[in-house]
């Protein structure tokens, strides 16, 4: 009945389209007379190449994973969150909030409070626009992308007004408490006898993401409540006819995915900057959506393209510091990346259908 | 009588004749090496289950799609037809299932869309309303040319169809399943406008899988299946019960067996039930309704006449901001109508089940695996799993059990819903409403596009799930499954309940009076020519 096997869909698809945009991203160089090959070896020598590599390329996938699973849990309520970027600043906040106020006396403490801290925060600035979805039909697409804009500026208000210590010029709230500090990676390799990653930001935060795929793929596959996620996702009448209550669901996805995205902020916050500094998500919410589109919507899928792109982002700062490679290439490069696992998933995905269709008639 | 291949032998050249045609779609085969022969002036009708490979063969002749093999004669000429374009200008036309009308334009313009000549639109429209007018005058074919297309009844837009073929100078009319969105007196209609372009000496090919259809209009009827024509016969010297044989390859009981009901407590009350849409529009204008234990009340009238919001409101969901005011009682229990307490989970624990009109829309995920779908409403249930997640080896056990009692195939628990045909989807829901035991079950459409084979399974159960003491509000705007089915039969019209008449007292011609809003007890008694009702 399926038009291809599983591995071809999952697996096959996805790298061609990499293939694809990296053939072109390789006559992208050509064309302002560098070498794709060197191009190639710098990044992957720079993000994959040495332990310190990796540890940004895991710090920055990290990032990514949390946003990725933001996107793919409202994705599968069929409600395309592009707010990840708004909802992961306010998680910073909440982060920077908890951290500055209670008396943390341990990371281990600091570490939950944060969490919750950054989850409320990411969460209630999903839930407007989804109360606002679900009760009055306000697409979201519109309200999420509103929202990240006021958040920028709220935070802008809240960081330059309310948080900046006194008589400091830079607009970013004081450094968190030393007892709140995460420990890195490179510390934990420490810890067990051997050096690993040293001076990179990759933190404990890695194990929280990693364990949050496993929650995210527990919920949307196992539980009740993921069960319902998904039907009311693919069709709202069939919902209504089971008895599932539409705006409960699409709040409750949506407190889910603003949660997850704001949850970004104890990599980032907590975990690397040690305080909150202006427009600390860097993008991260954005390639969040790519991210859960290359990942096909679950979790594993989602680690996998979080993996890559954390790969193009250090590859990437590696390529403008080693070559003449502007900065700004790699911006294509990831363009590209995005433009052919996402928008043009079905240009990869129909020939192939095609051939394996084929395939499978000269073989019965 | 029935001859090998299905071939009919005459002299003149057929209208249309197919010889061995076969087309595959990946590994299925839709169509074996057909033969067929339809001659000029006649009405040919084409029966077979869902899935036979009737739609195939008919989208061949109309270019959709082209055959492995075989060759298409028409008019006795050889013909490659690959294109629509081409199907056109051979004289043959196609009135589509769904129609392909364009919502937002008048008929007229629907009429030369596509057909336009020059660069001006108003000398092509004038001339297609000197024709149009034409038409009407021979064929009875009368439709306002400037009124717009959404405004129309839908036995008026299917009019416009097959004025559309008749504008293209069809010879060849080709009909899919026109009866199925039609009161019995716009399908009296349809079928004297048949007659009447017969007459003239066009060709009719009439895909229908209703056997009254056939035994009614046809000269000649062809029966497919799986993809095989294996018969082609003259209407006269068959029968339905000879070609429901032939259609399903064994013996079909095509009337339901039942005893008498033995109506015990009343189950549903339903009193002064009101409802006002969103539009402002009142759908259901006071309606009242008493199914005891162990009786069918079967509801017919033609679509959109409340029936469906007559469903959802008892089912738990009326449409998103409609205004409901009434009682309804199913036990003794009041059914709140709006509110928190009104939703389809709560209807379930107060013993309701449903199957609703639409499976693919309502009543399934389509992208779901089966067992996933036997679960659908129901998963909340405790045996279905304690806390927060599902136990899926409960589920799929449940599920396998229900697959095979009730005959799903292929048997697959894994397969997506969308892969089932379309009674095996309906079965689905049937097993899971049904296996629940609830005390009051309503069922809209339960057989809409399922094949006789299926039909009998589940007209079976319905009168099982009757016999052992429950109550079945069933809306249906099949005539023949209502007087089969019902214990008694209340028919809907314009919100309003027409009338109640007793099976064994009344006949399709009073229902279908009553359907279109004339009460033959207190009109005047018309022949049979009453206008098409218009919302």
């Amino acid at each position: 009945m399926n038009k291809m096997p599983k591995w071809a869909d999952v697996i096959l698809t996805p790298v061609i389209s990499l293939v694809l945009a990296m053939a072109i991203s390789a006559f992208v160089i050509l064309a302002i007379g560098e070498s794709p090959t060197v191009a190639l070896t710098t990044m992957i020598d720079g993000a994959l190449g040495s332990s310190y590599g990796w540890g940004f390329t895991l710090y920055y996938a990290t990032n990514f994973i949390f946003t990725g699973l933001a996107v793919m849990v409202a994705y599968h309520a069929s409600l395309f969150n592009i707010g990840g970027e708004g909802q992961a600043a306010m998680g910073g906040l909440g982060v920077a909030l908890v951290l500055l106020s209670l008396p943390l006396p341990h990371w281990a403490l600091a570490l939950p409070a944060a969490m919750i801290g950054a989850a409320l925060f990411g969460a209630a600035w999903a839930l407007i626009p989804a109360w606002l979805q679900a009760k009055r039909g306000s697409h979201i697409v519109i309200t999420t992308i509103m929202f990240n804009f006021i958040a920028a500026a709220a935070l802008n208000y809240i960081l330059v007004n309310l948080l900046r210590p006194v008589g400091s010029m830079d607009p970013a709230s004081g450094r968190f408490p030393e007892a709140t500090h995460l420990p890195k990676l490179s510390d934990m390799a420490l810890a067990l006898g051997f050096e690993w990653g040293k001076n990179t930001p990759v933190n404990i935060s890695f194990f929280v993401a990693v364990i949050a795929c496993v929650l995210v793929w527990l919920l949307i596959w196992r539980s009740r409540l993921g069960f319902e996620i998904r039907a009311f996702g693919k069709s709202e009448p069939a919902a209504l006819y089971a008895g599932i209550n539409p705006v409960r669901i699409t709040v409750i996805a949506m407190l889910i995915s603003g949660g997850l995205a704001g949850l970004m902020a104890i990599n980032n916050v907590m975990g690397e900057a040690e305080r909150l500094v202006l427009n600390a998500v860097e993008g991260a919410g954005f390639i969040g959506i790519a991210v859960a589109l290359m990942g096909r919507n679950h979790p594993l899928g989602v680690f996998l393209a979080a993996l890559l792109f954390g790969f193009l982002y250090q590859g990437g700062g590696e390529l403008a510091l080693w070559t003449s490679i502007p900065r700004e290439l790699i911006i294509v490069i990831q363009a590209l990346v995005i433009l052919f696992t996402g928008a043009l998933d079905n240009m990869v995905r129909m020939p192939l259908e095609r051939m394996f269709l084929a395939m499978r008639k000269r073989g019965a | 009588m029935m001859q090998g291949g299905g071939r009919l032998e005459t002299a003149a050249p057929a209208a249309i004749e197919l010889r061995g045609i076969s087309k595959a779609f990946g590994s299925v085969q839709a169509n074996r090496d057909i033969y067929l022969r339809v001659e000029r002036g006649t009405i040919h009708g084409i029966i077979g289950e869902n899935g036979a490979g009737k739609s195939t063969l008919m989208s061949i002749l109309y270019g959709f799609y082209k055959p492995d093999a075989g060759e298409i004669l028409v008019g006795g000429r050889p013909l490659t037809i690959a294109d629509s374009q081409t199907a056109i200008r051979a004289g043959i036309g196609m009135v589509f299932q769904h129609f392909k009308l364009v919502q937002n334009f008048t008929v007229l313009e629907n009429i030369i869309l596509g057909a336009e000549e020059g660069r001006l639109l108003r000398p092509s429209l004038s001339k297609a309303r000197g024709v149009l007018r034409q038409l009407a005058k021979d064929y009875e074919l009368n439709v306002d040319p400037d009124e717009v297309v959404e405004n129309l009844s839908v036995g008026h837009q299917q009019r416009v169809e097959i004025l559309k073929a008749l504008y293209r100078q069809a010879d060849i009319l080709i009909l899919d399943e026109p009866t199925g969105v039609l009161t019995p007196a716009e399908a009296d209609h349809l079928f004297r406008i048949l007659e009447g372009l017969r007459a003239e000496g066009k060709t009719i090919i009439l895909i229908t899988h209703k056997l009254r259809e056939i035994m009614e209009i046809t000269d000649t009827v062809s029966v497919m299946r799986r993809g095989e024509m294996v018969a082609s016969v003259k209407t006269a010297e068959t029968s339905p019960e000879q070609l429901a044989e032939l259609m399903v390859g064994r013996k079909v009981l095509l009337n339901v067996q039942k005893v008498p009901a033995t109506p015990g407590k009343p189950v549903l009350e339903v009193r002064g039930l009101r409802m006002v849409d969103a539009a402002g529009v009142e759908r259901l204008r006071g309606i009242d309704l008493d199914i005891r234990a162990g009786e069918i009340l079967g509801v017919a009238g033609v679509s959109g006449n409340g029936q469906t919001q007559l469903l959802e409101i008892l089912g738990g969901y009326p449409e998103k901001g409609s205004t409901v005011t009434g009682k309804a009682r199913v036990n003794g229990t009041p059914l709140p109508l709006s509110g928190a307490g009104c939703n389809a989970a709560e209807r379930r624990r107060q013993g309701l089940g449903h199957i609703p009109e639409d499976r693919q829309v309502e009543g399934l995920i389509m992208d779901f695996a089966a067992w996933e779908n036997v679960a659908f409403g129901y998963h909340d249930a405790p045996e279905y799993g304690r806390g927060p997640l599902m136990d899926r080896d409960a589920i799929r056990r449940d599920a396998e059990g229900k697959i095979a009692r009730f005959d799903v195939r292929p048997p697959s628990c894994d397969l997506a819903a969308r892969n089932f045909s379309g009674g095996n989807q309906q079965k689905i829901v049937v097993a899971r409403e049904i296996e629940r035991n609830p005390d009051l079950l309503l069922i809209g459409q339960p057989t809409r596009g399922v094949d006789i084979g299926a039909i009998e399974f589940i007209h079976k159960r319905i009168v099982e799930l009757r016999d052992a003491g429950k109550a079945i509000l069933l809306v249906s705007v099949e005539l023949d499954e209502i007087m089969s089915l019902s214990d008694r039969i209340a028919v809907m019209f314009d919100g309003r309940i027409m009338g109640e008449r007793l099976p064994g007292a009344t006949t399709t011609g009073e229902l279908g009076l009553l359907m279109a809003g004339v009460d033959p007890a207190t009109a005047p008694t018309r022949d049979g020519t009453l206008p098409a009702h218009t919302p």
